[in-house]
């Protein structure tokens, strides 16, 4: 009996039993579309996160207070130690300590409430320096950043973001209005063009001003530097600003890399970390969908087993017209596979449909690969033979006799 | 012992050349600690182109005797040759190669598969046989004209009267042309016009040559043969030609 033939007999069969084999699928089906959903839906968050932190700047260092050690321990952490300085951001901006540092934006970060326009907005006030915009990449659409003449000045001048632009304004431009904050007056000189979000915050949601200005009048004393941002000359720079980012820090600190009090943190290693926690997801959920699958896979074995004790007349005759065990052992085992990889089919094709309409309903990104809806036709291909085994070897065993016999 | 007693039974043998041959056949199953002695040495042949009943009540052993002869089951002790060839020792395997060329089964249950039309259940052998489809269809076509059924050839057994099933059955047992038609009890389930019918075919099918073995326990059906062997407690009890009878 040629494949041709065993496959004909097979897809007979399950044809005959429209339903059964109907409901047997939807176990697979279910089962494949839940995989490929999650894990699209987490690379696709994943995807998202890292776009967003490549859109923060591409030859992007940040030195963070605070240090890993070697053994693993945490040494402070970020806000909870203050040992950033300007004159840290001042070596580190110096062309001939890091040659390979192109800017250099020291930041410090305050929570407080805006007043403007008769509207109250808590947001995050950012001060920093004029290489602000350089080194993280965004650009003033409207209006300007301010100068470096405004930042020795110590300025009343303000850049915000479009969020709190529309939070405050509303549709009217912020450019030239007057926004209060802790009783300071600061005039709105430029918006900022949209970033969205990223896992540092809402990157549309903030106001920033000359540090000049941020330490007389919207801080308690002296503010702290809660990072500085550092841009590499480029790309391929990067590893050697990071070296000497590191060197000058530690030079300028007196600590070796055992004691360090500070953490030069690359994007790359950002990217690690935020998308580390979507990966985590993706996984346990794929292990649940799993599962699932796992499930369906049973149900195949169940409706086979069921199928072989139904059809031992069947079989007992298909022998007695000269089928071997071997054929009749190839026949179901095809049918089970035929059973695996209809409902897989089936499933890759919601996937497909979910992927395509979930992020229209979740506003979620979810990244569909060629080489995952393979891999689940694969998958659903090995879960039906599997399944099929041990009922199509149970079938071959049969003696004729039995099998014609049985009522 | 084996010997001799085949040598007796090949000088029993009349007329046309034998084309079954048991000989001291005894099959005993065990189930547990019970043993049963389902035969006890049969020794038979059967000719060419013969038309045999074999007759016996339930629990005569001659369901275990047409197992035998149709290889779905081999002997525990003894010999049996099908067309000269010992299939008492084959395996599985080969037992069902012998049984899709050299046996046609036609059951009391007629044994269709319900899903497949008429033709669909004709061709199934060829399929074992591993025939090309359209000869299969020919071939199927051709089986079912010849048991009258070349109307019906796309219904399914569903559609088709007790006496028409049976019919197709005969059709699948004539496909593979075989050496020899197996009956077992095939008007079991028939009314009177039906086994008439049936019984008619079967004749027909002798006198084209045929070797067919009819499993019975109804005398009249067994009437048709030409020659009645009696099977009692796992022996041959009685083994008649009748006079007159048309064995060519």
């Amino acid at each position: 009996m040629t494949w041709l033939e065993t496959v004909r007999t097979a897809f007979d069969a399950i044809r005959s039993r429209r339903m059964r084999s109907a409901l047997t699928m939807l176990g697979i089906l279910i089962g494949i579309a839940a995989v490929m959903l999650t894990v699209g839906l987490g690379q696709g968050a994943q995807a998202q996160v890292a776009s967003q932190i490549n859109a923060l700047g591409s030859n992007l260092l940040i030195v963070t207070p605070g240090s890993a050690t070697a053994v693993g321990g945490i040494r402070g952490g970020r806000g909870s130690a203050t040992t950033l300085t300007a004159s840290d951001a001042a070596v580190l901006a110096d062309a001939r300590v890091a040659p390979d540092i192109a800017a250099v934006a020291p930041v410090s970060t305050s929570s407080q409430s805006v007043v403007a326009n008769g509207q109250n907005w808590t947001t995050s006030i950012v001060g920093t320096t004029p290489q602000w915009p350089v080194v993280r990449a965004r650009s003033t659409p409207t209006g300007r950043f301010f100068t470096a003449a405004e930042l020795s000045a110590g300025a009343p001048v303000a850049v915000i973001g479009s969020t709190t632009a529309e939070q405050l304004f509303g549709l009217r431009s912020p450019v030239g209005q007057t926004v209060s904050i802790g009783g300071a007056q600061l005039t709105v000189i430029g918006e900022l063009n949209p970033a969205g979000s990223t896992v540092g915050g809402d990157q549309d949601d903030q106001v920033v001003v000359p540090a000049t200005t941020f330490a007389a009048d919207l801080s308690a004393g002296t503010p702290s530097i809660s990072s500085i941002y550092l841009e590499a000359v480029n790309q391929q720079d990067l590893s050697a600003a990071y070296q000497e980012a590191t060197n000058a820090m530690l030079t300028a600190h007196g600590v070796t890399t055992a004691t360090a009090d500070f953490q030069v943190g690359s994007q790359a290693a950002l990217v690690q970390t935020a998308t580390s926690t979507a990966r985590t997801l993706t996984v346990l959920l794929a292990g649940i969908a799993a599962i699932s699958l796992l499930v369906g896979g049973i149900g195949v074995m169940n409706i086979m087993l069921v199928s072989v004790t139904e059809r031992i007349r069947e079989i007992g005759l298909r022998k007695a017209l000269g089928a071997t065990p071997r054929v009749i052992l190839r026949q179901f085992l095809t049918e089970a596979s035929l059973l695996g990889l209809a409902g897989g089919m089936l499933g890759v094709g919601l996937g497909v449909i979910g992927a395509l309409t979930l992020p229209q309903v979740l506003e979620q990104p979810v990244t569909l690969s060629a080489t995952a809806a393979l891999g689940a036709l694969a998958v659903s291909l090995v879960i039906g033979i599997a399944a099929g085994v041990y009922p199509a070897g149970r079938a071959a065993r049969l003696a004729p006799i039995d099998a014609l016999r049985s009522e | 012992m084996t010997l001799s007693t085949f040598g007796t039974s090949r000088a029993e043998a009349v007329g046309a050349p034998a084309i079954l041959e048991l000989v001291d056949v005894g099959k005993t199953y065990r189930t547990g600690a019970l043993t049963v002695e389902a035969l006890r040495g049969v020794t038979l042949s059967v000719g060419d182109g013969d038309y045999v009943a074999i007759m016996g009540p339930s629990g005569s052993g001659k369901s275990t005797l047409m197992h035998i002869l149709s290889c779905l089951d081999v002997p525990t002790t003894g010999r049996y040759s099908l067309a000269g060839e010992d299939v008492s020792g084959l395996a599985e395997r080969q037992l069902a190669e012998i049984r899709n060329r050299r046996i046609g089964f036609v059951f009391q249950q007629f044994n269709l598969l319900a899903s497949m039309s008429a033709w669909r259940n004709v061709e199934l052998p060829l399929v074992y046989a591993g025939v090309s489809r359209p000869e299969r269809r020919a071939r199927a076509l051709e089986a079912l004209g010849r048991v009258g059924l070349a109307e019906r050839v796309d219904h399914r057994p569903g559609e088709l009267s007790g006496g028409q099933q049976q019919r197709v059955s005969i059709a699948r047992a004539l496909v593979t042309d075989p050496t020899l038609i197996l009956a077992d009890e095939p008007t079991g389930n028939l009314d009177s016009v039906s086994t008439a019918e049936v019984l008619a075919l079967f004749r027909d099918l002798h006198e084209q040559g045929r070797t067919v073995v009819l499993i019975t326990h109804e005398a009249e059906v067994a009437a048709e043969a030409d020659r009645t062997i009696r099977v009692l407690d796992g022996r041959v009890v009685g083994d008649d030609a009748r006079a007159g009878g048309r064995t060519p």
